[in-house]
């Protein structure tokens, strides 16, 4: 771990004045001040030996490594019982069921490996979590994310004023402890992909928003890759200059996501995805990120894949803060639009939490695509032919959409191709040079460079 | 699509009980609007009592399932063995498709089990559109399904 200054890379913090609270924070603005991207897997295990082994390897790669433990689907629904059923019969989960294990085998695995320089979060998915959030203050835990509307509208049935209610009991306890849990907003990925960066760092700011109101100090504001490097920066600008402004009083960083849609299919097309999403952050100034591996387009990955990935990113991290810019911002007004978004929806009650029920009863937010009951659905978006991650179809959210061209039905087959941009994006290349070899292996021996 | 469906058929589209992936329902929606269906579009994560509710109080043409979580021979067969279970809907055209357990290729294995136990037609991911497409087009041809004749209705509900 080196530790190396950062010419000519990103904003420094705007958190200046605020001291981080909690080893988590703490840890990531230490690293941010040192020059160094903090990152972390996704990683999840269901056994407590593979699950320390997990967060070991995590913790002695060779990276800015912060830990995870990604829970498993059962305690991300509160089927507690199928979780601990599965326990007993060794069944297979697809990650760490944390309410099954219990508090006291949760604090003890913790104890084992976390510390000052290596925070544990825990990541789960659940839009009425208050099980889990009693079991992750009782077990000590450091950190844990999501929200009352990214993790309602994509991933549950439950109405959206029932998550808010859940997600302020669960801040509200978080609050009253000592030394509180870090929160972090999982607003910026919503659905993964096909969700314009404007509404995704609305969400963001949001739901952060929600959080100050029900007491947390210690939050972080997040945002998931999509599709155009210079579209991402102009984001991820936004969603700092907000935080700035709206967040004052707040020890706050920024996350970022390597991309959460499909996937590219070889390896090198997923390493260059990450490494894409690596040099964003360093560029943006973003002080913490998510990676993923090259196992994601098939299965569940390796303790060995997630510390490669580390790694990887580590190294990136270090090339890119020594290099000129390989890519500029765009300008296309992401950070008015955002700014539109969250005052116009704040307008609408007098508290955050009712003010995000109004705003989607209403369709004034509107994520495009989602199927969820209290989601209108009548907002679309789409790739241009420059990548650009793009509206459609504002619906009735209070958007000033110009390009009328665009305004056309997406068929079936379009959707697919929208969907699959960033896989053939990273894959091409290396799917063209592998067709090109074969080529060059029927014509005798040559010099491929 | 080859075979061209009439306009106007009905269609309920839902994934199963633990399944949060969403862009697939998406898209077969869209598949089914582009042929002229109607279509009610449950979402994800419908719990059985849900889905077959909709199913009893609209009458659809078909039922549409989808899930890629790796978990649809289990959550597909309760959900089949309790649809056939009702006398209304021992009828009812049902399909599922997708990812169905989480052996890839291998996955294959379980289509058997979830046709014997009342699917009309079970479509493993990588089988290719084409034989989804086929289906909508047979739905043309008459009332009578082509569901096996030893399978058990409602017997292990």
């Amino acid at each position: 771990m080196s530790a190396l200054a950062r010419p000519g890379a990103g904003p420094a913090p705007a958190t200046r004045g605020v001291p981080p609270q909690g080893r988590f924070s703490s840890y990531v603005h230490r690293s941010a001040a040192a020059g160094r991207l903090a990152v972390q897997p996704r990683m999840g295990f269901a056994d407590l030996a593979t699950m320390r082994e997990g967060l070991r390897e995590v913790r002695d790669a060779d990276a800015t490594s912060i830990g995870t433990i990604t829970l498993d689907s059962y305690t991300r629904v509160n089927d507690h019982d199928s979780a601990r059923a599965a326990l007993r019969t060794g069944a297979e989960l697809n990650g760490f069921p944390l309410v099954a294990h219990g508090e006291r085998a949760t604090r003890e695995l913790l104890e084992s490996v976390s510390g000052r320089d290596f925070p544990v979060q825990v990541r789960h998915g659940s839009a009425l979590p208050q099980p889990l959030f009693r079991a992750m203050v009782a077990a000590g835990v450091d950190a844990t994310e999501g929200g009352p509307v990214s993790y309602c509208l994509p991933y549950s049935r439950a109405p959206i004023a029932k998550a808010v209610s859940a997600w302020a009991e669960c801040c509200e306890l978080i609050a009253e402890q000592p030394d509180p849990m870090h929160l972090e907003s999982f607003g910026g990925c919503m659905l993964g992909q096909l969700c314009p960066p404007s509404l995704l760092v609305a969400l963001s700011v949001l739901e952060t928003l929600f959080f100050r109101e029900h007491g947390l100090h210690s939050i972080s504001l997040s945002y998931a890759q999509q599709t155009h490097p210079g579209q991402d920066l102009e984001a991820l600008a936004a969603l700092r200059r907000l935080g700035g402004e709206r967040l004052s009083g707040a020890d706050w960083h920024v996350v970022l996501y390597t991309y959460m849609g499909v996937f590219p299919r070889t390896p090198i097309g997923s390493f260059r995805i990450l490494e894409e999403s690596v040099r964003l952050a360093v560029r943006s100034g973003t002080e913490r990120l998510i990676v993923k591996t090259p196992a994601e387009a098939y299965r569940i990955p390796t303790i060995a894949e997630n510390v490669n990935a580390l790694e990887f990113a580590e190294s990136i991290a270090e090339d890119e803060a020594a290099r000129e810019p390989s890519f500029e911002a765009t300008d296309t007004g992401i950070y008015e639009e955002a700014r539109l978004l969250v005052d116009s929806t704040l307008e609408l009650a007098p508290t955050v939490g009712e003010a995000l029920v109004k705003a989607f009863s209403r369709g004034h937010l509107d994520v495009p695509f989602c199927l969820h009951q209290d989601n209108a659905n009548k907002s679309r978006a789409y790739v241009d032919p420059r990548g650009m991650l793009r509206w459609a179809e504002p619906g009735r959210m209070p958007l000033n959409v110009k390009d009328f061209d665009a305004r056309r039905p997406v068929s079936a087959q379009g959707l697919l191709g929208m969907l699959g941009f960033n896989e053939r994006r990273f894959d091409r290349e290396q799917l063209t040079r592998v067709h090109s070899r074969e080529l060059l292996v029927g014509s005798g021996p040559r010099s491929l460079s | 699509m080859s075979q061209v469906m009439r306009p106007g058929k009905r269609f309920i589209v839902s994934s199963v009980s633990s399944d949060a992936h969403m862009w697939n329902l998406v898209f077969l929606q869209l598949l089914l609007e582009e042929h002229g269906a109607e279509v009610n579009n449950l979402g994800a994560c419908v719990p059985d009592e849900l889905i077959i509710d909709e199913c009893l109080s609209t009458r659809p043409d078909a039922l549409i399932l989808s899930t890629v979580n790796g978990h649809g021979h289990l959550d597909g067969l309760r959900l089949i063995r309790k649809i056939r279970s009702e006398p209304a809907l021992e009828d009812l055209r049902v399909v599922i498709g997708g990812k169905l357990g989480v052996r890839g290729a291998e996955n294959i294995v379980y289509a058997e089990e979830l046709a014997l136990n009342g699917f009309d037609a079970v479509f493993e991911a990588g089988s290719g559109i084409e034989r989804f497409e086929e289906f909508l087009g047979a739905l043309e041809s008459g009332p009578s399904r082509a569901r096996p004749a030893l399978a058990p209705v409602g017997a292990a509900a």
